[in-house]
């Protein structure tokens, strides 16, 4: 699988590399840190397997052996870290990742490539743009969404050093600056009191956000902590805006946290919108993921349009 | 209610089991994991309610987690569950189900009832003991053993499990096959087949036969996981 091949600006991030040199760090720095792996880019921890034969475990291409085997490591107190491409770590042993960590009461950090369509040119077997939204079904679960990939060190450091259930979803697509990573939302621009709403840009839609709403008076603000979403924080900025409404702009499936809106501001009228990855119809075209993008509304052109008029501009 | 020790006999597992079930003979005979539940509990697993949690416990997973009111009998029997508790079998507080959850039972290494999560989860957990150099006090390394019925082996996530620990050669690893010949379609070549091709040390048993569970269980069977395959006739 080729990776970074694009040249768009925006896909100027080596968030797999970041990952690499984190988890590699982790198992020399951690004798609790596994990695478990199916294959996929086994070819970047050769080292770090020499290094630690007993804790860097490729199962081939089994990926339900893959989950089940980082669920019995966690039953031994080992903190497991496993990695595929997206489709085969969340979807395909989708039963494994519910009954083998949480039902069991242990934890694992799932490190997920290639969302939603970085692998435009494979076609739709190597893409999950629903990942988020299945992990939603499961309690427990945090989910990151880093936009570039100082983030992703930030983000895995902290996961790796606790017990509890992280998903971490990477991409090759990317802002072109780190933001601190956060469980909450950060602020990048704020609104008048009089401003039209609120919009929430997930990870890497970032810089599109930006550039799609310059010329709007609104409150941009950053996640790339989605669950747990920040709602406290969703409210606090609906409440200082001048109108209660709030377009999230999601790399993933659309509407994949119109819950998390509806509860954080279920005590006031509000409008919502979600942006994402259609749920409508299997999109059978390949091209890049910018092509991707702009089928789907996702690029800065699709978002300003949507933002117009979602916020009756 | 008489204490546990009164009932912490092999003679006492029908009555343990009539608690939950009633109609204690036909229940107890109709339990084809009862006698390798007891043979483990009893005389090769390095275990106690004392040692539940010690790191270099022996584990047990029950994978076929359908039918569990055997290794609950057991688990009474041996004071990892209080006898009284049993009575409470499947009451929406109880903390004893259809099918087992470690995190309500106290001695349940895993939770399980879908079938084929246990043999890969034997796997994680036998590598990571190895990984983290586990040993109890005598310097052995301590066992995992899991146990599968012959009809949940038609689950794929097995056999991704049997490759990959026989390619480990995961020593402490072992799985017990209770083959009633419930497999929809059968084991052509038989069960322990599949194993020792992958490279697993295979031993076959008569699941009642205690002995020879016993023996099965623990000869030595170096760099290479052991599957036993115990057959039983239900009923008998």
């Amino acid at each position: 699988m080729s990776e970074n091949t694009d040249t768009d600006m925006n896909r100027n991030t080596n968030m797999r590399q970041a990952f690499a040199d984190a988890v590699s760090a982790a198992l020399d720095d951690d004798p609790r840190t596994a990695l478990v792996l199916a294959v996929i880019s086994g070819d970047m921890f050769r080292r770090a397997a020499a290094r630690h034969p007993g804790r860097v475990i490729d199962v081939g291409i089994r990926e339900q052996a893959m989950i089940g085997v980082a669920g019995g490591l966690a039953l031994t107190g080992m903190r497991p870290i496993v990695h595929s491409y997206a489709p085969f770590l969340v979807e395909r042993p989708f039963e494994q990742v519910k009954l083998d960590f949480g039902h069991q009461g242990t934890g694992a950090v799932l490190v997920g490539i290639g969302g939603s369509y970085d692998a435009s040119t494979a076609g739709r077997t190597h893409q999950a743009p629903g990942d988020v939204a299945l992990l939603d079904t499961l309690p427990g679960w945090n989910v990151h969404v880093p936009g570039h990939h100082d983030e992703v060190r930030d983000v895995l450091r902290d996961a790796i050093s606790g017990d509890d259930r992280v998903y971490v979803r990477l991409s090759a697509t990317g802002n072109r600056a780190p933001r601190p990573v956060s469980p909450r939302l950060t602020v990048l621009r704020e609104g008048s009191a009089r401003s039209a709403g609120v919009v929430v840009a997930v990870g890497p839609m970032l810089d599109r956000v930006l550039a799609a709403t310059s010329d709007l008076d609104v409150t941009v603000a950053y996640a790339s902590t989605v669950r747990p979403f920040d709602r406290e924080g969703l409210s606090a900025l609906a409440g200082r805006a001048g109108n209660a409404d709030v377009l999230v702009v999601e790399p993933y499936l659309r509407g994949t946290s119109a819950h998390e809106v509806a509860e954080a501001l279920s005590d006031r009228r509000h409008r919502q919108l979600g942006l994402g990855v259609d749920r409508g119809e299997e999109l059978r075209a390949y091209g890049t993921p910018a092509d991707h993008d702009r089928e789907h509304g996702l690029d800065a052109e699709g978002i300003a349009k949507a933002a117009r008029d979602f916020f009756l501009v | 209610m008489p204490t546990a020790a009164t009932f912490s006999r092999y003679a006492d597992l029908p009555t343990l089991i009539g608690l939950m079930e009633g109609d204690e003979k036909h229940s107890a005979a109709a339990h084809t994991t009862l006698d390798v539940l007891w043979v483990l509990y009893d005389r090769v697993l390095t275990v106690t309610p004392e040692t539940a949690d010690d790191p270099a416990r022996d584990r047990f997973l029950l994978s076929k987690g359908h039918g569990p009111a055997a290794f609950y009998a057991v688990l009474a029997a041996k004071g990892f569950l209080d006898v009284p508790t049993l009575r409470t079998w499947a009451a929406f507080d109880s903390p004893l189900g259809h099918h087992p959850d470690r995190v309500l039972v106290p001695g349940a290494e895993i939770g399980s009832g879908s079938l084929g999560h246990g043999l890969p989860l034997a796997l994680g957990t036998a590598l990571g003991l190895r990984a983290q150099d586990v040993r109890r006090p005598d310097g052995a390394a301590p066992r995992v053993v899991v146990l599968v019925g012959d009809g949940e082996l038609d689950e794929g996530s097995n056999h991704e499990a049997i490759a990959a620990a026989g390619r480990f050669g995961t020593d402490n690893l072992t799985a017990v096959v209770v083959d009633n010949r419930s497999a929809r379609y059968g084991w052509p070549g038989g069960i322990a087949s599949r194993f020792a091709l992958e490279g697993w040390e295979t031993r076959e048993a008569d699941g009642r036969d205690q002995d020879a569970l016993h023996g099965a269980l623990t000869r030595p069977h170096p760099r290479r996981p052991l599957a036993v395959v115990a057959r039983v006739r239900v009923g008998t």
